[in-house]
């Protein structure tokens, strides 16, 4: 027998140079540019905005459809004059309330959910009656019981936002894995204990998803409800605002109080959510 | 009192019947185990899949009651988990996503009340910096490799100084280069400090490598089958074939048999 035959033959390979090319290169600036996801979306919004002014004055017609400077002109005047800051916080602040009852209530229930199987049986079955049904569709019934005021425009928002936001907290509880559980345990944590220092924020991503979607309905309710209401309530808040000028046939300003709607919803969903997540669970790697 | 606490084992598993529910079944995981372990054992639990090894594993964490029998450790019934017997899991998510590699071990620091402040810090830098990850001590865990996310469990766990450090197949979702690269840590570690470790593992190459005793248990369900003492560290390349093939035999027979009685 050979003697090469014997055992395991090693070869070392040689690298040579660096004919591989690029391992690692910066991206050029174009690419770097391309990026910035606002910077895309920015442009987006330059190509709208242009596409408005152009149909609208083709179609020449400001009682149907004003410009996008003209509209632009009645929002830079309602924000000036401050009655479209007053009118968006007179919203806010209802806004607020509900959405901080509707929160309170949420902890609650899911409270109870976790801690007995009867509580999660009845925040299952509530959520489901609940969820499908529009919180806006509970107003008629809201006006009779609790009059034109405040307490009918909470009593939706608490609607709007309670199911959702206890449902996905709920959920994301129930999707904490046992693992993370067993931890706690193992560093004796139990009952609200365990709730805060792990549950809630391994359910993190879900609750935020929650908050943000409660807080989308609360918002869409709140100006559709002011529509309703503004007919004999005295003061107002944005809906409110779009409605009365309509009957003035102000037109721009209809539409500035709804980019004013736009622009909050914008800023609160894209910049205060998204910065709560960019902070919490992106950080974390819980959420892409 | 002394010398009786020499000779009184660490941990006493005794007659343990374990049987847990699943939607269809009342499934017996282990029947009437008995096993002890003494101080600075590196005891380990082996078997195939369906032996109880795991659920025997969390009983003496305290995560479920024997149906039959006592689990105790320095002489007090085990009725609850607790930080005197510190648990490293199979699964990468074991470490709390939204804290870093070293607040993960303050964390369960200060959640038992071992340590606080600055005390647990301290503690945890050690800690951390033993397992050769330092430079990642400020880095969340969804940057971590899946070595170093169990090297940061263990860490924990040690910071913890159980009685008794319980290990649930730390080393089998890691590729085999990292594996065995974190058996050798595992061991430079012990020698260390001689901690006890109660190691779950279904590898026999593993059990060899790591255990100085090993409990072979066979399944459906899990009973004691065999029981080896005094392996040693430095065991020869030779031996431990040997005995891997002993092992082997003695788990393949079982098997054999089943197949005919089916």
């Amino acid at each position: 027998m050979p003697e090469t035959a014997m055992g395991p033959r090693i070869t070392i390979a040689r690298m040579d140079g660096d004919a591989h090319g690029v391992v690692e290169r910066p991206l050029t600036a174009f690419e770097k540019i391309y990026n910035l996801n606002w910077l895309r979306k920015l442009v987006i919004l330059a190509v709208l905005a242009a596409a408005w002014e152009i149909y609208a004055r083709w179609l020449n017609n400001p009682l149907l459809f004003p410009t996008f400077v003209e509209t632009v002109r009645a929002l830079v005047d309602g924000a000036v004059s401050g009655v479209l800051a007053m009118r968006a916080w007179a919203s806010i602040q209802m806004l607020l309330a509900g959405y901080a009852i509707g929160i309170a209530l949420a902890c609650i229930l899911t409270f109870l959910a976790v801690g007995t199987r009867i509580g999660s049986d009845f925040l299952e079955t509530m959520t489901s009656i609940f969820n499908p049904l529009p919180a806006i569709a509970l107003l008629p019934l809201a006006m009779t019981w609790f009059g034109l005021g405040a307490g009918s425009l909470i009593f939706v928002l608490v609607h709007s936002v309670l199911w959702t936001v206890a449902l996905n907290t709920h959920s994301g509880f129930r999707s904490v894995s046992n693992t993370l559980r067993m931890v706690g345990q193992n560093c004796s944590l139990s009952g609200v204990r365990l709730v805060w220092k792990i549950l809630i924020p391994a359910a993190l991503p879900s609750i935020l998803t929650g908050l943000k979607i409660g807080w989308a309905f609360a918002w869409r309710t709140l100006i559709a409800a002011e529509l309703v209401f503004g007919v004999s309530s005295g003061r107002g808040g944005l809906g409110w605002f779009i409605y009365e000028r309509k009957n003035l046939l102000d037109i721009p300003d209809v539409f500035a109080g709804l980019l004013t709607v736009i622009i909050i919803g914008l800023f609160i969903e894209n910049l205060v959510f998204r910065k709560i997540e960019e902070k919490t669970v992106r950080r974390w790697g819980m959420q892409q | 009192m002394g010398a009786q606490g020499m000779t009184l084992p660490l941990l006493d598993v005794s007659g343990v019947t374990l049987q847990y529910r699943t939607r269809e079944h009342l499934v017996t995981a282990t029947y009437r185990v008995d096993f002890s372990v003494s101080r600075s054992d590196r005891f380990i639990l082996l078997g195939p899949s369906g032996c109880g090894k795991s659920t025997l594993l969390k009983a003496v964490g305290g995560y479920l009651k024997p149906t039959e029998g006592t689990i105790s450790l320095n002489g007090r019934q085990i009725t609850a988990p607790g930080p005197d017997r510190m648990m490293v899991f199979q699964e990468f998510d074991q470490l709390l996503p939204w804290k870093t590699v070293k607040e993960n071990v303050v964390f369960a620091l200060e959640a038992s009340g071992k340590l606080r402040g600055a005390a647990a810090r301290e503690k945890a830098a050690e800690a951390v910096s033993k397992v050769g990850l330092a430079r990642f001590a400020d880095s969340y865990p969804h940057m971590l490799s899946g070595g170093m996310k169990q090297r940061v469990a263990i860490a924990r766990g040690m910071a913890m100084e159980p009685d008794i450090l319980l290990m649930d197949e730390p080393f089998a979702a890691l590729d085999a280069l990292t594996r065995r690269k974190m058996q050798d840590e595992l061991l430079a570690l012990w020698q260390e400090t001689e901690f006890t470790v109660l190691f779950v593992t279904h590898s026999i190459a593993e059990a060899i490598k790591i255990g100085n005793k090993i409990l072979l248990l066979s399944p459906h369900p899990g009973r004691v089958k065999a029981r080896i003492d005094d392996i040693p560290q430095d065991i020869s390349a030779n031996a431990a074939a040997k005995l891997e093939a002993e092992i082997h035999s003695m788990l393949f027979a079982e098997q054999i048999q089943e197949a005919e009685h089916a």
